[in-house]
């Protein structure tokens, strides 16, 4: 619409009410700060994984604790626990029906690298399977490791070039 | 009362022998007998649960290769145990055996993960498919000669096989296994551990490659 207003470059009324950013900021700002995770608790890390969800370690305080056991709801996929070759196809499908952006924490020894189980039947790590952001080391890693490890995935997307993919894909 | 069990059991069975065991009562009997003898056991002389069901592998070649176990209770009189054995028919590649689900539900997926372990046929089984591995498995990981780090083979699934790349691998043992020293005096040094210490952090680490990773 033409106007002939002269304020119509600068209005100083609207001054205090305007945020100049740039659009990657503002995206990974909103990403990480509401990273929806999905459980896949697979063994005894899920124990840890439920603490952290609880009052005393809190993952809430990093806006991680809406566990969504649906994948189109969530945005990280933390596998916490062992996988053996029978799950690892269901654990690919679900990661494969989240939503993108998606990211992959693997907590604790047996989803970075079979862990103990040098056998048969398990998976030697889930990174054969999914792209994996961050690693936990630990069996099973403490709250406190997968805290860390969230802040550090956190710290990964403040750095990507979110409007670039998103016209780019 | 468990100390005539056996000479009961001898009486009414002949071709039972004595089986060497440490704590409670146990006899061998001909596999042709077997469900006689476990009928026996459960309808006369109260052993109404079946606590276990499972098998020997005594290495290839030998005779017999495979080795039924039955783990009886009688909770009529707690603390009475009885096992029974029976060599296994058939052949190496395929023993068989007489199901027993008949005579204890429990038996079911006990003979389910026999035959996915050991590969022993049950005739009479109801529904004899794989409990632990996935139907499709080519392998019977507890014989003797499947190695523990399993054998190269397909995954479970076509389509995620074919969009990740990744097979099920032969595991690297990365200086394992970890086994315990009989025997040691020292209780540090009894600790289970890998014998292998060319694998420790002190040494070169061995080709990984076969551990491709999934790339974005």
């Amino acid at each position: 619409m033409v106007s002939a207003s002269a304020d119509l470059g600068y209005d100083s009324k609207v001054e205090g009410g305007v945020i100049v950013s740039r659009a990657d900021a503002v995206i990974n700002w909103i990403r990480t700060n509401s990273m929806w995770p999905m459980p896949m608790g697979l063994a005894c890390c899920a124990i840890e994984l439920m603490a952290v969800g609880g009052a005393r370690f809190d993952i809430s305080r990093f806006g991680a604790e809406v566990m969504r056991f649906s994948p189109r709801q969530s945005d990280c996929m933390i596998v916490a626990g062992t996988v053996t070759y029978k799950m690892a196809p269901q654990v690919r499908r679900i990661y494969d029906q989240m939503a993108a952006p998606k990211w992959v924490i693997a907590m604790g020894a047996c989803a970075s690298s079979g862990g103990m189980y040098r056998s048969y039947a398990v998976l030697q790590g889930v990174d054969r399977l999914v792209p994996v952001d961050v690693y936990v080391s630990g069996c099973p890693p403490r709250p406190e490791a997968l805290l860390d490890a969230l802040m550090k995935l956190q710290a990964k997307v403040r750095t990507e070039p979110a409007t670039r993919r998103l016209f780019s894909a | 009362m468990s100390a005539d069990l056996v000479p009961a059991l001898k009486a009414r069975f002949p071709q039972a022998t004595d089986r060497a065991s440490v704590d409670h009562p146990a006899v061998n009997v001909p596999l042709d007998e077997l469900v006689a003898v476990l009928r026996y056991l459960r309808d006369e002389q109260g052993f109404d649960v079946l606590t276990d069901l499972t098998a020997i592998d005594w290495a290839e070649g030998a005779s017999p290769r495979f080795t039924l176990v039955y783990h009886l209770h009688a909770p009529g009189r707690p603390g009475t145990y009885v096992r029974v054995a029976a060599p296994c028919a058939g052949t190496e590649r395929e023993p068989t055996a007489p199901s027993v689900v008949s005579l204890w539900p429990a038996a079911d997926w006990h003979e389910r993960e026999c035959f996915d372990m050991f590969g022993i046929r049950f005739a009479g089984h109801p529904d004899l498919r794989r409990i632990l591995m996935w139907d499709g498995y080519p392998y019977h990981p507890l014989r003797k000669e499947f190695p523990l780090a399993g054998i190269e083979t397909d995954l479970p699934v076509a389509d995620i096989a074919q969009e990740t790349g990744t097979r099920v691998i032969a595991a690297p043992m990365a200086g394992g296994p970890f086994v315990a020293s009989a025997g040691e005096i020292n209780l540090t040094e009894a600790e289970p551990r890998a014998k292998d210490e060319s694998w420790a952090d002190r040494g070169a680490r061995p080709d990984q490659t076969a551990l491709r990773q999934v790339k974005e």
